[in-house]
């Protein structure tokens, strides 16, 4: 079957059977593989991307589901400029990733968390992150990551980001 | 070319193109051919093995350490350019690759296994450190936080030291002027009363002709830029946007996907496949069976069970296929099919005294218990493990005339390189491996059976392929912390004070040091005994130190209960020729406010660990509330000698102890029927951010050698944990995970 939709504001199209998940459909057709591969089931997160601008699991997201909707990658997560996000500074400057591997998916959900609610609390965070694992438990390092910038002005920047590519 | 020299440690030697090595040359022969491969044509000049310096002045290390995320990467650069005294920010770091140039692993293997004599070419200077360094797993292996303390202290800091040495000299040399007048300074060589200066690329050829000093002078840690301070890790800004290349995101042309199945119950093979249903699904290429694979290697030596392939164009399509396999296994006769039989047979092993074998044995314990006062006895039990590394065990294999090349991820890249040429009927040269990034390591990648299956199938196939494992293969099909069960008598005299420790526990495997105890108790009697099971074991972040640190720093928590004493002064008391050890629990009790009482229903727990050349301790603080465990607060404070990335050191810390926190809450591999039961993260839990506490980390640079950082933060979360859950509770948890005592 024949699927339409953008990524990272481009419009692709694939012919694969309806129900393949997306997150392989980005690593395998589309060569996007910066989302990551975790447990097939939705449990942790490494998957995450957003579609229309709310984090999901892409590994169990058949791609049919997918057709005339926008998704945002790893790749694609940009400032308004269309320079690094205000979230990949401040996991630079926090010093979070340690293998890294669960990283995207952390950011993705971190950027959907911050153009829903700019200014969340620990509970808001705890409740919109506890669906990504990091083995490498750097939870400490990602909260005050995202916290950095909570409430500033740049964190409605992702607003725009996803504005664009529905273009 | 320069000769590398039969009894040198460092050499020196011109690379075909100009280049420049100096290198270690830790065995005789041609090993600079090889490594000439790795200058490429771009007239780069490779300055010993762990250093090449480039025409622009940049300055590569060239590091023998995987990277799972552990940082020693940049902390090796760190010590490296140090001593080199350059400039950091022209600073780059690549992994060696696997040959045997970077690597005492070979050299190694042949001492250990065949008996022969300490080689001759290793310099008398060094031979303390070589054996320590295969003791520790061997030079290329990443594990037993060994890289800034063996390949750090003995390679990066003397490869710096003395080629900055030889920079001065051949400075001297060409400005004719006094050494004494000759400086360094961020890459650059300057002569003091003139201010003349000119980048060290200029010298790299007059270097090639001297002879490195085996000795250099170091320099004082007081004048240290670059080790000890706060440098931002050099692979970090590739892991914010999905550049970083880990061994899952490998292509290759015309490649295809495989996932595997083993027999639930180990030890169990195959007798017969239905694999109509599987190949009707449309993409699925091929269905194989895999041998069984096993190494003999002392340095990751496994046997695993035979497997079933399924090849597709796709790993979900592969996946598919595997659900729909009808497999037969064999029978397995298994002596304790389940977990509860197995901990009943640790339970009948651990009181067989002929078998017992002693770690420890001083005093005379049978009297002191005879004249103690009061004796408690305690038994804990800890589950298997899994390690569930972010990234599940996969790897990408190609063969072509008779050439076989992988990408993995991987913490023994030369092992690995040997068990797939063993696997494949090869020699080692026919195999090249390239090592990737890990999505966590943990132990479990430095075991190479999934390496072995990804050449069994691109053979097979004759197809590049990239074998996937499912997460639920990698819960069933682990190599587990083994499960343990310990045994304790302490006896006291009037006072209360601990006279006398007995300990007998099941299943002994590294480090041999691990059930020791630093407490100054007279009598000890500390052994084992074996009771092996069927499931297969491996090396699992801090390896015995895991198990042990829970048992002796809870009994000794019970210790200091059953006398009414407090957990701090009473082990305080026992420390007294031990300072290290002092001054980090006394720190440790201060930064957690130790003499502050908490409210009702909140506790803290103490804890006491030393491991892998480093001395942590750890405070936790707890609430329960309606039968629910809260873990607040971890204070840490740990004495590495030196931390060389502090900020690198603390993240390891709060890894460690967020790793360890996991398995004590929730870990738990059961086996029923001869399997594994658990399967995926919903029902072999780790621990999320809602549950995570805040990590204080403290460090004591004492001075000292120095300590690891990978895995000392692991051993003393359990104890302080089930300390605090006592203390809040008063219910004494011997058995993990935690959250079985609290379930109901």
């Amino acid at each position: 079957m024949v699927t339409s939709f953008s990524v990272n504001g481009k419009e692709k199209t694939v012919q694969v059977d309806p129900q393949k998940p997306l997150l392989w459909v980005l690593r395998e057709q589309l060569d996007l593989t910066g989302t990551k591969f975790g447990c097939g089931i939705a449990q942790c997160g490494a998957c995450t991307v957003h579609i229309d601008g709310q984090a999901i699991r892409s590994c169990v997201t058949p791609i049919a589901s997918v057709a005339g909707k926008a998704v945002t990658t790893i790749e694609g997560l940009k400032s308004k400029s269309d320079e690094q996000h205000p979230l990949q500074q401040a996991w630079i400057e926090h010093q979070v990733p340690q293998c890294g591997y669960c990283q995207s998916g952390q950011l993705m959900s971190a950027a959907a968390l911050l153009s829903e609610n700019p200014n969340p609390n620990d509970a808001d965070i705890d409740q919109a992150m506890s669906g990504n694992i990091c083995r490498c438990g750097m939870y400490g390092r990602i909260r005050e990551a995202i916290k950095s910038i909570a409430g500033s002005s740049v964190a409605d920047q992702f607003y725009d980001a996803m504005e664009t590519n529905h273009g | 070319m320069g000769k590398w020299t039969r009894r040198a440690f460092l050499t020196t030697g011109v690379m075909a193109g100009g280049g420049l090595i100096v290198g270690v040359a830790m065995r005789p022969g041609n090993q600079a051919g090889e490594l000439s491969d790795l200058l490429g044509d771009d007239g780069g000049q490779l300055v010993h093995a762990y250093v090449r310096i480039d025409s622009d002045n940049t300055i590569t290390a060239m590091v023998p350490h995987s990277e799972m995320g552990q940082g020693a990467q940049t902390a090796l650069a760190q010590m490296l350019a140090e001593e080199l005294d350059a400039d950091w920010n022209d600073m780059r770091i690549e992994e060696a690759p696997a040959i045997g140039a970077y690597s005492h692993y070979s050299i190694g293997r042949e001492y250990l296994l065949k008996g022969i004599n300490f080689p001759d070419f290793i310099v008398p200077s060094i031979d303390g450190a070589m054996v320590k360094l295969m003791d520790n797993l061997g030079l290329q292996v990443t594990g037993g936080s060994t890289s800034i303390r063996v390949t750090g202290s003995l390679g990066m800091r003397v490869a710096g030291a003395s080629t900055r040495q030889m920079l001065r000299q051949a400075a001297a040399s060409a400005w004719q002027v006094p050494l004494k007048d000759i400086t360094t300074d961020n890459s650059h060589l300057v002569h003091t009363p003139s201010s003349r200066r000119q980048p060290y690329a200029n010298f790299v050829n007059e270097v090639a002709k001297m002879t490195p000093s085996q000795t250099p002078e170091f320099k004082k840690a007081e004048d240290y830029k670059i080790v000890g301070k706060f440098v931002p890790r050099l692979d970090i800004p590739s892991k914010v946007d999905g550049s970083a290349q880990f061994a899952l995101d490998i292509r290759r042309p015309g490649m295809l996907y495989a996932t595997v199945i083993r027999a639930p119950v180990f030890g169990a093979t195959i007798v017969s496949i239905d694999d109509q249903a599987a190949r009707k699904i449309e993409g699925v290429v091929n269905v194989i069976e895999l041998p069984p694979a096993q190494s003999n290697m002392m340095i990751g030596g496994f046997q695993s069970s035979p497997a079933v392939a399924v090849i597709a164009d796709s790993y979900w399509t592969a996946k598919k296929g595997r659900e729909t396999l009808n497999i037969t296994w064999s029978d397995v006769d298994l002596a304790a099919r389940s977990s509860t039989d197995i901990f009943a047979q640790f339970a009948r092993d651990i009181t067989a005294p002929e078998e017992r074998q002693s770690d420890r044995l001083q005093g005379d314990t049978p009297t002191q218990f005879l004249n103690a006062s009061k004796v408690i006895e305690a038994d804990y039990t800890v589950p298997f493990l899994a390690h569930t590394c972010m990234e599940p065990l996969n790897a990408t294999a190609e063969i072509s005339n008779g050439q076989c090349e992988i990408w993995v991820g991987c913490q023994n890249p030369l092992g690995f390189r040997k068990a797939v040429a063993e696997a494949l009927s090869v020699d080692e040269d026919k195999v090249t491996l390239h090592n990737q990034l890990m999505g966590g390591g943990f132990g479990r990648k430095s075991l190479p059976d999934y390496a072995i299956q990804a050449a069994q199938i691109a053979k097979a196939v004759e197809r590049p392929i990239q074998l996937i494992w499912s997460r639920e293969e990698d819960i069933r099909q682990d190599f587990y912390r083994p499960a343990i069960q310990s045994r304790f008598r302490g006896g006291f005299d009037e006072n209360g004070k601990l006279l006398v420790w007995e300990n007998t526990y099941v299943n002994k495997a590294e480090p041999t040091e691990a059930p020791l105890i630093p407490y100054a108790v007279e009598a000890q009697d500390i052994g084992h005994v074996s009771s092996p099971t069927h499931v297969p074991f491996g090396a699992w972040r801090s390896v015995d130190h895991s198990q042990h640190g829970f048992f002796t720093e809870s009994f000794i928590d019970e210790a200091a209960n059953a006398t009414g004493k407090d957990a701090l002064k009473f082990r305080l008391d026992l420390l007294k020729d031990k300072p290290r050890h002092l001054a980090v629990l006394k720190r440790a009790a201060e930064e957690a406010n130790w003499e502050t009482p908490l409210a009702k229903g909140r506790g803290k727990g103490i804890s006491l660990q030393e491991s892998f050349g480093s001395i942590v301790a750890q405070v936790v603080e707890v609430s329960i509330v309606d039968k629910s465990v809260s873990v607040d607060r971890v204070v840490a404070v740990i004495d590495p000698g030196l931390a060389i990335a502090p900020d690198g050191m603390k993240a390891q810390i709060e890894s460690g102890i967020i790793y360890g926190l996991s398995a004590a809450m929730y870990g738990e591999i059961t086996i029923q029927d001869g399997a594994v039961v658990e399967s995926n993260f919903h029902d072999y839990q780790s621990l999320r951010m809602s549950d995570a506490p805040t990590i204080e980390t403290h460090i004591i640079n004492s001075g000292h050698e120095l300590g690891g950082g990978g895995e000392p933060g692991t051993p003393g979360i359990a104890p302080a944990l089930a300390n605090a859950v006592y203390a809040a509770s008063g219910i004494r948890v011997r058995s993990l995970p935690l959250m079985k005592a609290f379930s109901s």
